[in-house]
C-alpha cells in the first residue's frame, strides 16, 4: 500500500512507524511544510495509560520517550496565597521538539521517506492509496473536504498564550491571581531538568481591560511575568510565538472519504486544560494502524478505525468544553474555601469525582471531607453530612420523592393551591388537613423533614395523567378551564388558557397563601413554591409565554414576585422557603441562564432560602440536553452568581456523583434519581 | 431481555410468500418480536402492510416497527393503520415512530421536510388524546408507543408521549449513553416508571458478503457513515453474543436483530445462535 501522510506532527510520524512496523511492504511517504527543527509550543503531558499504549505499539520510541520524561505525580494549586497538593495523579511530560525528534529518528530506521519543506497546496497534488490528513488543527485536508467531513470549527474558552520558563516547576500547577482587571491563570508543568511549560490564561474581557490585546509579544511577557512573580520566583518566561490565541474546537461528522483520512487535531480537538491533544493523536495513529492489520481494504479499515475512536474521542472533548467553560469563568468561584476551591478545579471536566480521588489522594479527600463537616475526626462523605438551612436541620443532604426512607429532605409530590391547579384529576390538592398532616408525620417518623411543593399548573393543567404521557389533553368533558399568563397554549391539542385577568392574578395570589398558611398548620418543614417547567409562575418568567400588554408582561417576574411575598407572608417566617426555578428554557428566544440567575437573586432578596434549579420545558418544542447530571453546571451558576443555596436533581444516579456535586459547591443538595435512592438507603 | 427478530421487508428479493413464512418459523421460534424497517425510496414491503401479513399468520410475537417515519403519514392515516394491525393482531403492535434521515422519502411524499420533530410531536399527541378516535373508529386503547432518535428534542417526545425508546443501533456503549438520556428525559418530565427500551442490530449468518453489500447500499446516502453501519453486521455467532450479552448489560429490554440477507435460514441459523 502506498501512504501519503500530510504533516509530520506527532500523529503523522506515529502512524508512519507504525505502518511500516507491521508491513514493510508498505510505501511511506511523510510531507512536512516546516524544517525538522521547527516547532512551537514547549511540552507535552501523557497519563500513565498512554504510555501504556505507546509502549505496546512501538517499544524503541516508547523506551527513548521514557527515558527523558519528566515525571510527576502532584497537582498544585496556588491559589489566594494558600498552596494546595493532590497527589497520585501520575503524569509525564516531554519537550515537544525532542519527542518529534524520537519520532523522526524512528521513521529514517524504519524506511519512512520524511520530506520537509514541502509545501502542498491542493489535496490532489498526493499521490497514494491511501491520504492521511495529519497536519493539525488548520488542516489542509480537512478544510479540502469541510462539506463531505462535516467539520465545523469554532472558538471555546478564554485567551491564552503558551509560554516556557526556566523555573523547573515540581509538579502540574494551576496558580490563579487577582489583578485590577480580573482574575489571571496559569497552568505550568515541567518537561525536561530544565524547561516547564507556562500557560498564561484569562478571559477575553479581563484580557481587553489588561490592554494585552494591544501589547506586543515582549510586552504581554512582561506583563505576564509581573502577574505571576510569585509563582516565578525570579525566573523569566521564555517566549516561542507565544501570540495570545483562542482555541479552536475542531468537530467533524466523518473522519475519512474516500481513500482520505484525518486524525489528530486536524479531525478534533480539546482544550488544552485537560492536555490531552497529544495523546489523543498518536492514539489515533495506533487505531488507525490496527484497523489496517484486522483489514486489508482501505474502506473498511477506515470505518474500524473512526467507529473505534469516536466515543474515546467525543468523551474527552465533553470533558474538555466542560474545562474550557470552567476556567473561563473561575473568577467566580473565588470566594471558595481553599480546599473546595481546589477539589472543585480537580472535578472540573468529571473525569475526576470524590470516589476516584478517594483511590488517588485518600489524603485530600479526609481532610476535604472534614472540612465540609466542620469536624476534625473522620468525617463521612459530603452526601451524609446534616446541614442547616436556616432553622432547618436535614440529617444529610439527601433529597427524594414521598415514601423514600433516609433521606434528609423529603419532596412532597406537585401539589395544586387549587383544583384549576391541578395538572390532571389525580394531583393532589392542597385542602384536606388531615391528609396533609398525615404526610408529614409520615416523613417525620422516618426521620426526615418534608417540603411541600406547591403550585398552579397554568397551561399545563387539564392534562390525562402522568402514566399515559405528559401535556395530553383530557377529553373535552373531562377537563378544566385553564389560566395562564396569556391565551397561548402549550402542547399540540391542548386547551387555549384564559389570560389571568386583574381579579385572577389577586385570587391565585390569595389560593397560594392560604395553601402555604394550611401546609403550615399541617406541620410541613419548608415549602416550595413551583416556578419551573412551564406551569403557571414559571409562565409569567419566560418571553415565550408571557405576550401581556400590562405591568406583568412589562416586568415578567411581578406576579412570580407578589406570589413569593404573599406566600412569604402567611408560611412562619422561620421556615424554609424555597422556589422551583427554571434557570434556563432551553428555547430559542426564552429565558437565558443570566435571566434565571437574576431571578434567583431576586427570590432570594424576597426570602427565598433555597433554589430548586430546574430548566427547560418552557414550551413543548425546546432543546434540551439530557445526560447524567444534567442540571449540575446550571446549579453551579446560580449557586455561585447568585450566592444562593441550591437544590441540583438532573438525574443523579449515584452516591459518587452526589458527593462530587457537594464537595465541589455546585449545589447544597442534591435530588437522587428513585432508583439510585433505593440502593443509597438500603 | 427479550429477543426480536427483524422481517425482511426492505432486503433484497423479499418477496410476499418469503415474508409471510419468516414471520410464521419466528413466531415457533424463540423469537419474542418480529420487527420492520420503513423506507418509502427504496425496495421492499410497506411496514404496516407487512405487519398485516404477519399478524395473519403468527399468535403469539410482537409485531414492531422499528421505526416508522410519523411525518410521511397523515395523523389519521397513522391512527387507522394502527388500529388496523391491532385489530388483526389481537393487539400485538409496538409502534415505533421517528423522523427517518432521508430527504428523498419526504419529497417522494410531497412532505416538507421542514418542522418535521414538531409535527412527529404533534402526531403523537393526536394519538394519545384520542383525537378523531370514534370518528375513525380507529381506537387507541393499550397501543404501546416507542420513539426514536437522538437529539434532545427527541428524548423530550420520547418521554413526553412514548412508553419506551427505540433506539437506532451501534455498540452496546453507545446503547448505554442513549439508554442514560432516555432516564434522563423520562424522569425530568416526571413520568412514573422507566421506559421501555428497545435496541436493534443487523446480523449475516448464511452469507456475510451479500448482506454487508445491502447495508452499504441501504445507506448509501449517509456517505461515509455506510462504511461504518456495514462493519457493524454481525456476521459470527460469536459477535451476536457478545452483542446480545452487551445490551443485556446495559439494561434492554427487547432487541431486535434485523436481516441483511433474505434467506428463509436465517431465522433457524438466529434462533440455534441464541439457544447456544
Amino acid at each position: 500500500m502506498k501512504v501519503t501522510i500530510l504533516g509530520a506532527g506527532p500523529a503523522g510520524l506515529y502512524l508512519g512507524i507504525l505502518l511500516k512496523r507491521a508491513g514493510a511492504a508498505h510505501e511511506v511517504t511523510i510531507l512536512e511544510r516546516n524544517a525538522p527543527d521547527a516547532t512551537f509550543g514547549w511540552g507535552v503531558v501523557f497519563s500513565e495509560e498512554t504510555l501504556g499504549a505507546l509502549r505496546d505499539a512501538d517499544y524503541p520510541s516508547y523506551l527513548r520517550i521514557t527515558d527523558t520524561f519528566a515525571r510527576w505525580d502532584a497537582i498544585h494549586v496556588r491559589y489566594r496565597g494558600h498552596l494546595l497538593r493532590s497527589r497520585g495523579h501520575g503524569f509525564s511530560a516531554i519537550g515537544r521538539r525532542h519527542l518529534l525528534a524520537i519520532l523522526q529518528e524512528r521513521c529514517h530506521e524504519l524506511g519512512v521517506d520524511l520530506r520537509f519543506g514541502v509545501e502542498v497546496a491542493a489535496l490532489d497534488e498526493l499521490d497514494g492509496d491511501l491520504i492521511v490528513g495529519a497536519d493539525g488543527v488548520n488542516s489542509l485536508a480537512r478544510r479540502s473536504l469541510e462539506r463531505e467531513l462535516g467539520a465545523r470549527v469554532t472558538p471555546e474558552g478564554a485567551r491564552f498564550a503558551w509560554f516556557g520558563t526556566d523555573l523547573v516547576l515540581d509538579a502540574f500547577t494551576f496558580a490563579f491571581q487577582e489583578t485590577e482587571h480580573g482574575v489571571f491563570q496559569a497552568h505550568g508543568y515541567p518537561f525536561d531538568e530544565r524547561t516547564s511549560t507556562f500557560i498564561v490564561e484569562c478571559p477575553e474581557p479581563v484580557w481587553r481591560s489588561a490592554g494585552l490585546d494591544e501589547m506586543d509579544e515582549a510586552a504581554s511577557m512582561g506583563f505576564c511575568e509581573q502577574v505571576f512573580a510569585t509563582e516565578l520566583g525570579g525566573h523569566r518566561l521564555r517566549s516561542n510565538r507565544s501570540l495570545w490565541l483562542q482555541f479552536q474546537k475542531v468537530r467533524c461528522r466523518a473522519w475519512h472519504h474516500g481513500n482520505v483520512v484525518i486524525l489528530g487535531d486536524a479531525a478534533h480537538t480539546a482544550h488544552f486544560t485537560i492536555g490531552s491533544g497529544t495523546k489523543l493523536a498518536m492514539e489515533d495513529a495506533i487505531a488507525l494502524a490496527e484497523a489496517f492489520q484486522r483489514h486489508s481494504a482501505i474502506a473498511p479499515a477506515l470505518a474500524d478505525f473512526e467507529l473505534e475512536r469516536r466515543p474515546v474521542v467525543e468523551r474527552f472533548q465533553e470533558a474538555a468544553s466542560d474545562s474550557a467553560a470552567y476556567f473561563e469563568r473561575v473568577g467566580r468561584y473565588h470566594h471558595m474555601e481553599p480546599l473546595q476551591f481546589g477539589f472543585n478545579l480537580l472535578t472540573r471536566s468529571g473525569r475526576i469525582t470524590h470516589g476516584n480521588l478517594t483511590q488517588r489522594d485518600p489524603e485530600y479527600v479526609r481532610r476535604l471531607d472534614s472540612w465540609f463537616a466542620s469536624t476534625g475526626a473522620p468525617a463521612p462523605p459530603p452526601l451524609f453530612v446534616p446541614l442547616s438551612l436556616g432553622a432547618l436541620p436535614l440529617r444529610n443532604r439527601i433529597v427524594a420523592p414521598a415514601g423514600t426512607s433516609g433521606a434528609g429532605l423529603v419532596l412532597s409530590a406537585f401539589t395544586a393551591v387549587s383544583a384549576e391547579g391541578r395538572i390532571s384529576p389525580d394531583t393532589p390538592v392542597c385542602e384536606d388537613p388531615a391528609a396533609l398532616r398525615a404526610q408529614a408525620d409520615e416523613a417525620h417518623a422516618d426521620g426526615a423533614a418534608i417540603a411541600l411543593c406547591l403550585g398552579h399548573a397554568g397551561r399545563r393543567g387539564a392534562t390525562r395523567p402522568a402514566a399515559e404521557g405528559i401535556d395530553v389533553p383530557l377529553p373535552p368533558a373531562e377537563a378544566w378551564d385553564l389560566v395562564a399568563a396569556s391565551a397561548i397554549a402549550f402542547a399540540p391539542f391542548g386547551q387555549v388558557p384564559r389570560a389571568m385577568t386583574p381579579q385572577d392574578l389577586i385570587r391565585v395570589r390569595d389560593e397560594f397563601a392560604a395553601a402555604a398558611a394550611l401546609a403550615a398548620e399541617a406541620g410541613f418543614d419548608a415549602l416550595e413554591l413551583d416556578c419551573g417547567h412551564g406551569r403557571l409562575l414559571a409562565g409569567f418568567l419566560s418571553p415565550l409565554s408571557n405576550r401581556r400588554e400590562d405591568a406583568y408582561g412589562a416586568d415578567r417576574l411581578r406576579f412570580p414576585l407578589e406570589v413569593l411575598d404573599a406566600v412569604r407572608g402567611a408560611w412562619p417566617a422561620d421556615r424554609l422557603l424555597a422556589v422551583r426555578l427554571t434557570a434556563d428554557d432551553w428555547a430559542r428566544g426564552g429565558l437565558s441562564v443570566a435571566d434565571g440567575i437574576a431571578a434567583a437573586r431576586a427570590f432570594a432578596e424576597h426570602g427565598c432560602g433555597l433554589v430548586h434549579v430546574v430548566a427547560g420545558q418552557a414550551v413543548s418544542e425546546g432543546r434540551p440536553a439530557y445526560r447524567r447530571g444534567f442540571l449540575t453546571a446550571l446549579s453551579d451558576r446560580v449557586r455561585s452568581e447568585a450566592r444562593v443555596p441550591t437544590l441540583v436533581g438532573g438525574h443523579l444516579t449515584t452516591i459518587d456523583a452526589a458527593n462530587t456535586v457537594l464537595g465541589a459547591g455546585r449545589a447544597d443538595l442534591c435530588l437522587l434519581d428513585l432508583a439510585a435512592a433505593d440502593r443509597v438507603l438500603a | 431481555m427479550n429477543v426480536g427478530i427483524g422481517l425482511p421487508n426492505t432486503t433484497p428479493d423479499a418477496e410476499g410468500p418469503l415474508l409471510v413464512e419468516w414471520a410464521r418459523l419466528a413466531d415457533a421460534g424463540p423469537f419474542t418480536s418480529v420487527a420492520v424497517l420503513d423506507r418509502l425510496v427504496y425496495g421492499g414491503i410497506e411496514p404496516f402492510a407487512a405487519l398485516s401479513a404477519a399478524a395473519a399468520v403468527t399468535e403469539r410475537v410482537r409485531l414492531a416497527t422499528m421505526i416508522v417515519i410519523g411525518p410521511l403519514r397523515a395523523n389519521a392515516l397513522v391512527a387507522k393503520q394502527a388500529a388496523a394491525i391491532q385489530t388483526l393482531s389481537g393487539g400485538r403492535l409496538t409502534l415505533g415512530l421517528g423522523l427517518g434521515a432521508r430527504s428523498d422519502d419526504y419529497e417522494a411524499a410531497g412532505v416538507s421536510e421542514r418542522d418535521r420533530g414538531r409535527r412527529l410531536s404533534e402526531q403523537l399527541a393526536y394519538l394519545r388524546a384520542g383525537i378523531d378516535e370514534q370518528r375513525l373508529g380507529a381506537p387507541r386503547a393499550g397501543l404501546e408507543i416507542l420513539v426514536g432518535g437522538s437529539s434532545g428534542p427527541a428524548f423530550a417526545r420520547m418521554a413526553r408521549y412514548a412508553d419506551g425508546y427505540a433506539h437506532g443501533g451501534g455498540p452496546p456503549r453507545a446503547f448505554a449513553s442513549a439508554a442514560a438520556k432516555a432516564h434522563a428525559a423520562w424522569s425530568d418530565l416526571g413520568r412514573p416508571g422507566r421506559p421501555r427500551l428497545w435496541g436493534q442490530a443487523y446480523f449475516a449468518l448464511g452469507d456475510p458478503e451479500r448482506g454487508t453489500a445491502y447495508l452499504r447500499d441501504y445507506y448509501a446516502f449517509t456517505g461515509p457513515f455506510a462504511e461504518n453501519i456495514a462493519s457493524a453486521n454481525l456476521v459470527t455467532p460469536r459477535a451476536i453474543k457478545d452483542l446480545v450479552r452487551g445490551y443485556e448489560e446495559e439494561g434492554c429490554d427487547e432487541l431486535v436483530l434485523l436481516p441483511t440477507v433474505s434467506d428463509l435460514d436465517e431465522v433457524g441459523r438466529l434462533a440455534e445462535v441464541l439457544a447456544g
